[in-house]
């Protein structure tokens, strides 16, 4: 195996980046599909990369290791320098791993989209910007793909920006993810504060020393609003729904597999000083299961196939901030890994379904897609599966493990645990609701509305992320605890969460959780799998609550009446009120003074230079006596 | 060298002025060029500059008038440097798109001569009267520029313009005499002096300064806008062609920040120390009230000062902060802020050029029929957002990170700043550019033209390069701005804060609680 020096992997930002820059120069003259291919290209060419630099970790002849690229700002501690260990490696594969099959799968998708090439460069974009932030070996550079990743969603979901909607949507995703970052941009002030520096190797090996009475407390929450905002937890997810109207491999990309993961990821890499926190973590917790349960109850409610997915989303992210916030950074960053694979799954297949249909997205006007597409209806149905969280699929092992972690800790854990059973009956229970309305009963499409399966390069990135999602679970097994023992070095010094020892507890506690997951499954199966005049009898019997799941529990409105409105009403306020009566008011009435007092003493103004000079000397002396005097010089 | 850079658009100013009013068709390319001179010679100076020096360099001093102590004295130092810089960028990219100026088109290219004469002759002078008489110089050509080729309020917005800040100048100038007399009060020989240089020098009782400090800041002030200066500000943003709107946001309103910083820290600390509280809230309000009042302007043009109110005021955080960061952040913000704000002055000329409004709600779905602008707006919007990587971050985030220590409450306060301009900004972007097209004259618009994308991508460049690499500019500042802080230090008991002193502001914090 090639030993790539840590200094090279600049490259692997470096790649995407550059296919950016030249698809934004020349994309146009290169048109479809080159310009697709120069950035799938540029993708797979920096995990390739990636995976050889990573060799070394899996064989455990690793060492992690931070490398100086340039000094940023040296006065605050901020410098580009990266950090290899195996969890910036791990997310490293999965962004570029999972980030070239999405490139792939556009090539389809966006085919025949006359702005193509933009999309393409805007999605490099992305990459690069996410590989930052994975790569960063300082919190300021961390930030810088922070704030870009952010800014590639904000471009992307509104990539259709002559959709009013389009550009509403990513102009809310920003502002809602600043709310966030003002929280974030403290925790960077007060680690620099602290420390004098912003970068891990001299923040974290001294956070004992140095983080003592509320700082580590203050720093922890401060980074977790930032990564509420990212990771759209309660009370900052709103603009995760609203983010569909993005393309849909965007969706899968940003929305799902990478972005939104980065909240966890500063989680866990913060170890050292969450650990000096255990308040702030249990807060983490808590904010994760809440939003775990409260998402998965609205995704139940929902007719449009990817706002589905966006719920779902934001219901499995609260399962990592539960993992993390118990203080299982492995368990979190290994359902970060797993949730990527079928997510990502998830979205390409709606994506594909959503192709199919012509660009409908109600999934009642589907239905019995199974035979016109049966890649997208088998590969699916797997992410289905796994999601759902039967073994032996990726998402049984790593929401199990979760699940005994937080169960373990025992006391106020307990409850969090139920809540994250229950969000597991949930989870199985929409999942296959969406699967039973789009594919299975009989057609519902509109006229005109003929399905087709989609070409190979979409379907072809559902295979592999398919099997990812029935494999990608083995590498941590209770049995064989390959994730945990890869990512060691990361989490050196921290102590980790684990479930109970034991084989009956872990079997008992893996039966309660399928069961649960089994009873949401056949729920749906045999409320849905009939003719939809049965749905809405269903859906009665839940009373006005079914109501609430449609609507998300109206949170946008409350938003909008409790701050937004008054938010604007006091801009106005200030600037028609305030600036221009008060304060400009105030300068002008002033004038107004200067002009009636300058009538009364007009006479003074004889036009005789020798008198203005008499006058003007006098006061220049009085002036200065009085300094003299006054001012003891 | 520093002679020739303040006199070559002065002589530019003279050789235009010669050219017969009716060879028009020669004035403003003449102009342009002649302002590229000054551009070249700032070029020189910025890479001849020792980086590691933190005292004056390339300093030249001619006695003027010895009885009362003034001298033609320049010089180069950290502070200055970048502004300069900035000024020479500025000035040609601004005659450039002055072409749609046809009434008296001569004057206007000696005004602005005049002008950049005046500006680049304040930053370098090291005599305090030749300071104010740069300081006064400039009100008259940017006063003609608002008052003559302004818009249709121009004589309202010209005049409070003029009289607002020349009544701070007014304070100024008695100041700087009682600084002159001091010296001669203090010295040996009894001579008066405005050398700054020996200013420095002075024992100023503590009382004394107070006043001086006073007077300095209130000139300045006004100049920034710090609030509540401000409201000369929007008017004559609003009512001034683009050349001018791009030169006052880029250039002389940071001869009020340049003005605090090189006079009132260094002349007067002992009163800076105790007046810390006062102007950095003052700086702090600004932020906020600058940004709340720019999300709802309906005038694209209000929109942008008004979003200069906000990022003035990081500067003036900045500085007050008294911190190496925080007064490295505040220089660079300084040229940050012209570069960005100056580039959206630009975009919003171009619009006004085409369309004749600058009316938000008349604009929509530009982004269809002017893609390139679209995106300029959009870069340079996200760069006045201070989106890391982009220069705007590199200021907001020193200043930041540099007052935290010794302002924690307001400089949290000042934080949520970045969530307000994300706000305005991109609210304006979307009602400007996105969602889709109405109206024929908006359907038709046409994209940047070449001319107009050659001005707006060198600064795109530079908002890039001090994004990333902002060394180039904080290893030439950081020795000066060491220097005033050292002098406060040596001067008063303050003390800037230096990192790990929060572990013991949390340490007493819990310990009162138990």
């Amino acid at each position: 195996m090639i030993e790539l020096p840590t200094e090279a992997l600049w490259l692997v930002i470096a790649l995407p980046l550059g296919g950016a820059v030249l698809l934004h120069f020349v994309g146009g003259w290169l048109g479809e599909p080159r310009a697709g291919y120069l950035a799938c290209a540029a993708s797979v060419a920096a995990f390739g990369v990636a995976a050889a630099a990573a060799g070394p970790f899996l064989t455990g002849e690793g060492h992690p290791s931070q490398s100086l690229l340039w000094e940023w700002m040296p006065a605050v501690g901020a410098s580009f320098e990266i950090v290899w260990d195996p969890l910036s490696a791990l997310m490293t594969l999965v962004v570029t791993g999972v980030g070239s099959l999405i490139h792939i799968y556009s090539l389809g998708y966006m085919h025949g989209d006359p702005r193509l090439p933009r999309f393409f460069a805007y999605l490099n974009l992305f990459t690069a910007s996410m590989l930052t932030l994975v790569l960063a070996g300082n919190f300021a550079m961390l930030f810088v793909g922070w704030e870009l990743v952010g800014l590639c969603s904000y471009l992307l979901i509104s990539f259709w920006f002559t959709r009013p909607s389009a550009a509403a949507a990513g102009k809310k995703a920003f502002v809602v993810n600043r709310i966030g970052d003002f929280g974030f941009l403290i925790a960077l002030m007060l680690i620099f504060s602290s420390f004098g520096t912003l970068s891990y190797s001299g923040v974290f090996d001294r956070a004992a020393e140095e983080l003592t009475g509320g700082a580590a407390t203050w720093i922890g929450l401060m980074l977790a609003a930032g990564a509420i905002g990212k990771s759209a937890q309660i009370p900052l997810y709103v603009w995760l729904p609203d983010a569909m109207e993005g393309p849909t491999p965007v969706s899968a990309l940003i929305h799902a597999a990478t972005m939104v993961t980065a909240g966890v990821y500063v989680i866990a890499r913060s170890a050292p000083i969450f650990e000096l926190a255990p308040g702030v973590s249990g807060t983490v917790a808590a904010v994760g299961a809440l939003t775990a349960l409260w998402a998965a109850t609205i995704a139940i409610g929902q007719s449009d196939i990817k706002r589905v997915l966006a719920y779902s989303t934001i219901s499995q992210l609260g399962y990592m901030f539960l993992a993390v916030g118990a203080t299982a950074y492995v368990a979190g960053v290994f359902h970060l890994m797993t949730h990527a694979f079928f997510k990502a799954l998830l979205f390409l297949g709606a994506g594909s379904v959503i192709h199919a249909m012509g660009g409908r997205q109600n999934m009642e006007e589907m239905g019995g897609l199974r035979r016109a597409m049966p890649v997208t209806f088998l590969t699916m149905g797997i992410g289905v599966v796994a999601i759902a969280g039967f073994p032996p699929l990726a998402g049984f092992w790593s929401k199990d493990e979760i699940l005994g972690v937080v169960f373990n800790q025992g006391g106020f854990f307990t409850v969090l645990w139920l809540m994250g059973l229950i969000t597991a009956l949930l989870t199985a229970f929409y999942m296959t609701r969406q699967f039973v309305m789009v594919f299975l009963g009989r057609p519902r499409w509109p006229e005109g509305v003929v399905p087709h399966e989609s070409p190979r390069s979409m379907t072809l990135p559902l295979v592999v992320l398919a099997v990812l999602s029935v494999v990608g679970g083995l590498v941590n097994t209770p049995f064989r605890l390959g994730l945990e023992h890869f990512l060691e070095p990361s989490f050196e010094g921290v102590k980790l969460g684990h479930p109970a020892e034991g084989v009956v507890s872990i079997l008992v506690l893996a039966a309660v959780a399928v069961g649960a997951g089994s009873v949401g499954a056949g729920m749906a199966f045999f409320a849905y799998n009939r003719p939809p005049a049965a749905w809405g009898r269903f859906q009665a019997a839940f009373g006005k609550v079914w109501g609430w799941w449609e609507d998300g529990y109206r949170v946008d409105d409350i938003y909008g009446t409790m701050l937004v409105a008054p938010g604007r009403r006091l801009a106005e306020q200030t600037a028609f009120r305030v600036d221009l009566g008060v304060v400009d008011g105030a300068v002008n009435r002033v004038a107004r003074l200067v002009k009636a007092a300058g009538n009364m003493i007009r006479p003074a103004q004889s036009g005789l230079i020798r008198q203005y000079g008499l006058w003007f000397g006098l006061g220049l002396v009085a002036l200065l006596a009085w300094l003299l005097v006054r001012g003891g010089v | 060298m520093l002679t020739l850079l303040v006199l070559t658009p002065l002589l530019g100013a003279v050789v235009v002025s010669l050219i017969p009013a009716r060879r028009r068709e020669l004035h403003l390319p003449l102009g342009i060029a002649l302002s590229v001179a000054p551009l070249g010679l700032a070029g020189a100076m910025f890479f001849s500059f020792d980086a590691g020096e933190a005292s004056f360099q390339m300093v030249e001093k001619m006695v003027w008038w010895e009885p009362w102590g003034v001298s033609w004295q320049l010089g180069v130092d950290g502070i200055s440097l970048g502004m300069v810089a900035l000024t020479a960028i500025l000035f040609p990219i601004s005659l450039v798109v002055s072409d749609s100026i046809s009434h008296r088109r001569k004057a206007f290219v000696v005004a602005m001569l005049f002008l950049e004469t005046g500006l680049i002759g304040a930053f370098l002078a090291l005599d305090l009267l030749l300071f104010f008489v740069f300081f006064e110089v400039i009100l008259v050509p940017m006063y003609l520029i608002i008052g003559v080729w302004g818009g249709k309020r121009r004589i309202y917005a010209a005049v409070k313009f003029f009289i607002y800040t020349a009544f701070g100048s007014a304070l100024l100038l008695a100041a700087i005499i009682a600084l002159a007399v001091m010296h001669a009060s203090q010295t040996p020989d009894g001579l008066l002096s405005f050398d700054y240089l020996a200013l420095l020098a002075l024992d100023i009782s503590p009382t004394a300064q107070m006043w001086l400090f006073g007077a300095f800041a209130l000139a300045f002030a006004i100049k920034v806008p710090l609030f509540p200066f401000h409201t000369w500000l929007p008017d004559a943003h609003v009512e001034a062609p683009t050349a001018g709107s791009v030169l006052l946001a880029g250039v002389l309103l940071k001869l009020g920040t340049y003005g605090l910083l090189r006079f009132n820290l260094t002349l007067f600390p002992e009163a800076t120390v105790s007046l810390v509280p006062v102007l950095a809230v003052l700086a702090v309000v600004g932020i906020i009230y600058g940004a709340v009042v720019a999300i709802v302007q309906p005038d694209l043009k209000k929109l942008v000062a008004y979003s200069s109110v906000s990022h003035l005021g990081f500067v003036v955080l900045g500085i007050f902060a008294l911190t190496s960061a925080g007064l490295q952040g505040a220089v660079i913000q300084n040229v940050n802020h012209g570069l960005t704000t100056g580039a959206l002055f630009l975009l919003v000329g171009m619009l006004y050029d085409r369309r004749h409004t600058k009316q938000i709600s008349d604009f929509g779905g530009l982004a269809t029929p002017a893609p390139l602008m679209a995106g300029f707006f959009l870069f340079m919007a996200f760069a006045s957002v201070g989106l890391p990587g982009l220069n705007g971050f590199v200021g907001e985030f020193l200043v930041l990170v540099g007052s935290f220590p010794s302002l924690p409450s307001l400089t949290v306060v000042a934080a949520f700043g970045v969530v307000l301009a994300a706000i305005y900004m991109l609210w304006a972007y979307q009602r400007v550019f996105t969602g889709p097209v109405e109206g024929v004259e908006n359907r038709k618009l046409a994209d940047l033209s070449p001319k107009e994308t050659a001005v707006l991508a060198p600064l795109a460049v530079l908002v890039l390069l001090l994004g990333l690499y902002p060394g180039i500019l904080l290893e030439r500042t950081a020795p000066s701005v060491e220097s005033i802080l050292d002098r406060i230090e040596q001067t008063t008991d303050y003390e800037a804060p230096s990192p790990g002193r929060l572990a013991d502001v949390f340490d007493t914090a819990s310990e009162d609680e138990s």
